[in-house]
């Protein structure tokens, strides 16, 4: 397969293994970030998973783009490939109409009704593929293509914390409040990224989510629970 | 005893920043850190602190503050204005030279003048905590700094010492270059190849001027338009500070330390490293040319620059302390 290296200024190179949403691409990706962080070459500041790049932020002042670019190359070849464990959470999910503004209309224009969306969101086995746009905030995939739609034309500017969205083929959650152009088909009562917790993001690229229907009654226990981190959300632990 | 500056009146965007967060990009949150990273540094070595001591950061204008400790010893660098320091005299303090405060006495930093951004060093550094191994605040996350947020009046900032020994003040050998009408060097990528030629040539042949739209986030350039030769939307992937992304309206904006680790609009190109602290310290309003060089180039105009920001360190001047109560320098 053809893996690009390219120029992101002179502090940080981007290995590129291709220009589309896939798991192939993002297990290649996941791979050799698992490879640079063991190699630790020298001048690494640190790196930046994405669904089908990697990129490799340096110290220009240590080392150089010829340097970084010739070692990772031979972390490409060496197709050294270690078992990773990676957890499959079970995360509480209230797709109440009071909790989810936009499944009516997600509803309404794939088809499906309220029910179907419900059992087809909630009935994936979804991958992490990438954090990022704000802190802690999962790109995760891939929805059944029922369920893909565009995002929308209007985008909020603030969408609760919390909320669970959808568009194109990915679904997401929003760790904070912040500006959003996705579906909102739903709504979590748990925390998704604390800076007190030893590793501040709950998900990470390589986990696996599923979302569990939950009651309004539900959701505000939990939500309760959560504030005093009371609330433990269940996972498994499995190997990739 | 509580000692402390306090914020008579914060300035429009008065931060606390270190060095940056380093590490945890790849969960999304950004480096931050000084927009000027040059005049951060010089400003500590004034005041005698090791890089990377939490100092203020300030935008268009500076705060006023109280001195609530002893006495304590600052430092402003990346500007035109300089410190008015009030206490039984008034005196002013040019940019680039460090000050004994006593309690009571009151230091007032006006409009920046050229620059967008200053930063003002505290011998001993503010005792604020450090969140995910920093103390930059960071303001879209509420992380770090003091409460996560920029100062508001009324705000005590924890300082680490309550008193600092009077002795000859140090100051930059000569007053810090701002480069403001320097061209800004790019390397093109890391997605070049979604533009057209002529955008590319237009990038580097065109006069771009910072709009009003500009924060530690991104800067916005008003200026021709870039044609995108594949559509404008790719495929998330890496963001650093000084990527120059060019969204759907074809006008570009160019990244700088708060931005988002990840983004889907293609980048035409990326300011060096050298040229950030450069691009940071342009007001809206400036003007911006490009010109394009190399990866090898870019590394080596870094090693240049940090070649000329040691030996301005290794030169600093001593000049006399100021007795309170004396008249200043002239």
């Amino acid at each position: 397969m053809n893996v690009r290296f390219l120029p992101a200024g002179d502090a940080a190179v981007v290995v590129e293994f291709g220009d589309h949403v896939s798991r192939i691409l993002n297990d290649r990706v996941l791979r050799l970030n698992a490879l640079v962080r063991a190699a630790n070459p020298r001048g690494l500041v640190e790196t930046v998973p994405t669904f089908r790049s990697l990129m490799i932020h340096y110290d220009p002042l240590v080392t150089g783009s010829a340097n970084l670019i010739s070692a990772i190359k031979n972390l490409l070849d060496s197709g050294g490939g270690e078992t990773k464990h990676l957890k499959l959470w079970r995360i509480p999910a209230c797709y109440a109409a009071t909790h989810a503004p936009d499944l009516a209309e997600v509803a309404q224009r794939t088809g499906l009704g309220t029910e179907e969306v419900i059992r087809l969101h909630s009935g994936m086995r979804f991958h992490v593929y990438m954090l990022g746009f704000v802190p802690g905030y999962p790109y995760m995939g891939d929805l059944p293509d029922a369920l893909v739609l565009p995002r929308r034309v209007d985008p909020r500017i603030r969408v609760p914390p919390g909320s669970i969205a959808i568009a194109t083929g990915l679904t997401a959650i929003y760790p904070l409040e912040s500006p959003g152009g996705w579906h909102l088909i739903g709504a979590t009562p748990i925390r998704l990224f604390n800076p007190r917790w030893p590793r501040p993001a709950l998900l990470g690229p390589g986990d696996a989510v599923r979302f569990e229907p939950i009651t309004v009654r539900e959701f505000d226990a939990i939500h309760a629970a959560t504030a005093t981190d009371a609330y433990q959300v269940a996972y498994e632990t499995i190997v990739a | 005893m509580m000692q402390a500056l306090e914020v008579i009146v914060p300035g429009p965007h008065t931060t606390v920043q270190d060095s940056g967060r380093i590490g945890y990009q790849d969960i999304g949150v950004p480096v931050s850190g000084p927009l000027d990273r040059i005049s951060f540094r010089l400003a500590n070595a004034l005041v005698g602190n090791p890089p990377g001591t939490p100092a203020l950061e300030m935008l268009l204008r500076g705060p006023t503050l109280r001195v609530v400790a002893d006495s304590v010893r600052l430092a402003l660098v990346g500007c035109s204005a300089g410190m008015e320091i009030r206490s039984s005299t008034s005196r002013i303090i040019p940019a680039g030279q460090s000050a004994r405060l006593a309690k009571g006495d009151v230091v007032r930093i006006g409009l920046l003048g050229d620059s967008v951004c200053a930063y003002l060093a505290i011998e001993g550094g503010l005792d604020v905590a450090t969140v995910l191994g920093s103390a930059s605040t960071y303001v879209r996350g509420a992380l770090g700094g003091f409460q996560g947020r920029r100062l508001q009046k009324g705000d005590s900032l924890p300082l680490k010492l309550g008193a600092v020994d009077t002795r000859g003040e140090f100051a930059l050998h000569r007053p810090l270059d701002l480069a403001l009408d320097q061209s800004i060097r790019v390397v093109l990528g890391p997605q070049v190849d979604y533009f057209t030629d002529d955008a590319v040539a237009t990038l580097l042949s065109s006069d771009y001027v910072v709009s009003p739209q500009a924060d530690r986030m991104g800067f916005r350039l008003d200026g021709p338009t870039l044609a995108h030769a594949k559509g404008y939307n790719i495929i998330s992937d890496g963001i650093v500070p000084g990527s120059i992304q060019v969204p759907g309206s074809g006008r570009p904006i160019i990244l700088m330390v708060d931005n988002q680790t990840t983004g889907g609009y293609p980048k035409i190109a990326t300011v060096i490293s050298a040229d950030i602290p450069v691009i940071g310290r342009r007001r809206p309003g400036r003007s911006i040319r490009f010109t394009a060089v190399d990866v090898h180039e870019a590394e080596r105009l870094r090693r240049e620059q940090e070649t000329a920001i040691l030996d301005e360190l290794n030169s600093l001047r001593v000049v006399d302390p100021v007795v309170p109560g004396s008249s200043g320098p002239a």
